[in-house]
């Protein structure tokens, strides 16, 4: 039997349960497979959805298509999903704030605060594109939104690093020629990741099943605009703010080829 | 030029070896799973030959750590209760009452006659006849409060009196309170876990989450319905004297008598007395069983303290009635026909067998101090655990086989040794996950895929870096070295801001966010460990066997 989402709705109709929402789920994988997810809202002054109401709506579908069966239930209530919210903020404004002072002590403030402007910028667009395609926002797709904040990370360093390198190596040359200069030669290391992570992203996003998918979108998503933002956003921000470049008179050894190995 | 000493050798692949010896269980799940749980039974149950051949399965010498399967992926029933403490405080005040007032009647004829007064339920108010007696009436009181035992208490009592006018009213302090919750808190959690061990399935997780919550998971159970009815009553049992009997719920009952309505006949009230002769505290064994007429019942049995009341209250009370109430439900008022002794006895009433049989577990894993609010509620079916697993095999195979060729395609030779370091990272994070027992969710496999895709990349800043080292025409085996050396900040750097995210996620996430958390964690570590260390290893091996004289990356 295929999916009928407008007989369901016809059929759960008469419960009064207010906003609800029913979607297909597709897999490509298993077409023989016919999986739909209906959402229901809160109902007024219960804490979560009580098991009477998914009762009343697993007996309204059962006349209406006898071999429905409910292989997951899920049940959320306003208390927890707003301090859910509450922790994704959080979360993401402490990992901001520790990665801020974390490349502030290894690098100068500038690079700290062009790479912060690079994970606000993910974290917004991925927010966006959350909205755009109707996500569900749950815990799963904070750790996906860290985890880009981690990856965005990982390439703004590895870019900022060669940056730190060549400023040392290349004292007279402009800011800009350095930035470009290290962007291009780590261009090569920056896709090689890139294609690599989202290899593995992407068989998970088609092959993994359709409870992490809308969390593996968020990370293909994320990786994407992450390698994007590191290339073009951080080390705009850092030509912007410009860099004191007298390295030697704070640390006389500097400029050795081996100077920056002191971690 | 390229060395590695023989100690730091041994200790690397003796670290490898460790980690594959401590992941080789999971390649055998099913297998080593049910031995494990053969050893388990033996130890508990005694041995039996199909016990014993199970625990043959798996040799004893190897590792036999699994990693543990979350909810998602072994199906089953997971919810999160919030505690109500505050109900505690309501037993506790009422509870002093009596203290109070034989503290207040010893000096009578200084305070007068004392009343106790009608009182929100977290308060205590009397009155007491002389006014002009409260300084003392109030010194008197003030004597009881103890002084509360917890390091932010320090210096506070724990009753806190005030007076106005004629009335004193009594509170639990603030310190008290949070004492108070505390000892809540542990021991609904105590019971949870009896109660839930009572249904014996396999590794429930129980934790306390924040302040006054608590997160149930039983993997393997049909619904969170079923965890609802077993943990949804708090199975107070009292013993009750009966006052008398009515059918009008609007009955004043009198003073410090309660109105308890029957169980199962409908619109039957009883007037009881307020304050129990024994409580399910005292219980220490109930068992289903069957009364004389074959009806099924509850057989149970009072420790010593417990007994002694029971006896001598039904030695004096013979020819009259006393209700058994279970959360304030009188479930029978039988009428006292003998002296019972020796402190047991059996609960009849109009039960099912299963409902005999429930009574009893929630007797014996005793009553919750407080009810419980279930704040969210999941179940997921087996099959929908099985397909979430299959799933997962799937794509991390063709991510890790997709990752593999690419490797060996972009670098060759090379490609093929950040290959191994590879295939060794994943199974060091098993190992790792085995060793500390964590437990694998769906978000854990996708942060296991993640680091799939990111292990690669340490390897990757190293190659290009020896790239561009041969660049400048020095050797091959200067080239390598500098690129290791050079790589190695950006490195370091890129992994520490990624695992910082990862202990954030871990330090302020629960349930899956957690599984994720360590997934990656440990992956960063692993991946750092094998890119610097093993693949450098494998390079300088090879390196020593053949000699080249130039190198192709």
């Amino acid at each position: 039997m295929a999916v009928d989402v407008s007989g369901y709705r016809d059929a759960i109709a008469p419960l009064n349960l207010g906003d609800v929402s029913i979607t297909e789920v597709f897999d490509p994988i298993k077409p023989d497979q016919h999986v739909t997810q209906i959402r229901i809202e809160a109902q007024e002054g219960d804490e979560s959805v009580t098991s009477d109401t998914v009762k009343a709506i697993t007996a309204a579908l059962k006349a209406f298509e006898p071999s429905i069966t409910t292989p997951a239930v899920e049940s959320v209530g306003p208390k927890v999903s707003g301090e859910l919210v509450w922790t994704a903020v959080e979360a993401v404004i402490a990992a901001i704030v520790a990665v801020l002072f974390y490349i502030w002590l290894r690098f100068e403030w500038q690079f700290s605060l062009g790479a912060v402007t690079a994970l606000v910028h993910d974290v917004v667009l991925t927010i966006g594109i959350f909205s755009l395609v109707q996500i569900k926002f749950d815990l799963a797709i904070i750790a996906a939104l860290l985890t880009i904040v981690g990856y965005s990370l990982n390439d703004t360093v590895v870019v900022f690093d060669r940056v730190r390198e060549n400023l040392r190596k290349f004292k007279k040359l402009s800011l800009k020629d350095v930035l470009n200069l290290s962007i291009n030669e780590t261009l090569s290391r920056t896709v090689m990741t890139s294609v690599t992570t989202l290899i593995a992203l992407v068989s998970l996003f088609v092959l993994g099943g359709d409870v992490i998918r809308g969390f593996v979108f968020a990370m293909i998503w994320g990786v994407i605009v992450g390698t994007y933002s590191s290339v073009f956003i951080a080390s705009a921000i850092l030509l912007r703010l410009g860099v004191k470049r007298d390295w030697s008179k704070q640390n006389p050894d500097a400029g050795g080829q081996y100077a920056d190995i002191d971690a | 030029m390229l060395q590695i000493d023989l100690w730091k050798r041994i200790v690397i692949w003796g670290l490898v070896a460790l980690g594959l010896m401590m992941a080789l269980p999971n390649g055998f799940y099913t297998r080593v799973e049910t031995r494990n749980d053969a050893v388990v039974e033996i130890e508990q149950k005694g041995s039996t030959p199909t016990r014993v051949a199970d625990a043959a399965l798996w040799p004893d010498y190897l590792p036999s750590g699994l990693v543990n399967l979350g909810l998602d992926l072994r199906g089953g029933a997971h919810l999160l209760a919030e505690v109500q403490v505050s109900d505690v405080y309501e037993g506790r005040v009422k509870g002093m009452w009596p203290t109070v007032r034989d503290v207040l009647r010893a000096e009578r004829d200084v305070i007068g006659a004392v009343r106790r007064l009608e009182s929100p339920e977290d308060e205590l108010r009397l009155r007491i006849a002389n006014v002009e007696a409260m300084p003392r009436a109030l010194e008197l009181v003030r004597g009881l409060a103890q002084p509360v035992t917890s390091l932010s208490g320090v210096g506070s009592k724990d009753l806190e009196f005030s007076a106005n006018g004629d009335v004193i009213t009594m509170v639990l302090s603030e310190a008290e309170k949070l004492v108070s919750d505390e000892l809540t808190i542990a021991r609904s959690l105590e019971i949870v876990r009896r109660r839930v061990d009572e249904v014996g399935t396999r590794e429930p997780t129980i934790q306390r989450q924040g302040s006054n919550r608590i997160l149930i998971q039983v993997p393997g159970l049909g619904s969170a319905q079923e965890l609802k009815d077993l943990l949804g009553s708090t199975a107070k049992l009292e013993f009750k004297p009966v006052v008398g009997q009515t059918r009008d719920p609007q009955t004043a009952p009198g003073a410090r008598n309660e109105l308890i309505p029957s169980l199962d006949q409908e619109g039957l009230f009883y007037i009881v007395e307020e304050l129990p002769v024994v409580t399910g505290e005292e219980l220490v064994d109930a068992q289903p069983a069957f009364d004389q007429n074959g009806q099924p019942a509850v057989n149970f049995r009072f420790n010593p303290a417990g007994g002694r009341k029971f006896g001598n209250y039904t030695a004096d009370n013979i020819g009259s009635p006393f209700a058994i109430v279970l959360d304030d439900k009188v479930i029978s008022a039988p009428t006292i026909q003998s002296h019972i002794s020796g402190g047991s006895g059996i609960i009849t009433g109009n039960f099912s067998v299963e409902e005999s049989t429930k009574l009893a577990v929630l007797l014996r894993a005793g009553a919750l101090p407080a009810e419980m609010n279930f704040l969210e509620e999941r179940t997921i079916g087996p099959e929908l655990g099985q397909d979430s697993i299959d799933a997962g095999k799937i794509a991390a195979i063709v991510a890790a086989i997709g990752v593999l060729v690419f490797m060996v395609l972009s670098y060759g030779l090379f490609g093929l040794f950040a290959d191994i370091a590879l295939v060794i990272n994943v199974a060091l994070i098993f190992g790792l996950l085995s060793m500390i027992g964590a437990t694998l969710t769906l978000p854990g496999i996708a942060g296991i895929v993640l680091t799939v895709g990111m292990a690669v990349d340490a390897n990757v800043l190293i190659f290009e870096r020896i790239k561009e080292e041969l660049k400048s025409a020095k050797g091959p085996a200067r080239a390598i070295e500098l690129g290791y050396e050079k790589a190695l900040s950006a490195i370091l750097d890129a992994n520490i801001t990624t695992f910082i995210t990862a202990v954030i996620l871990f330090v302020m996430g629960s349930g899956p966010v957690r599984g994720f958390a360590v997934t990656l964690g440990l992956g960063i570590m692993t991946s750092v460990f094998t890119a610097i260390f093993v693949t450098r290893l494998i390079l300088v091996i090879w390196f020593e066997r053949r000699r080249p004289k130039t190198i192709e990356v």
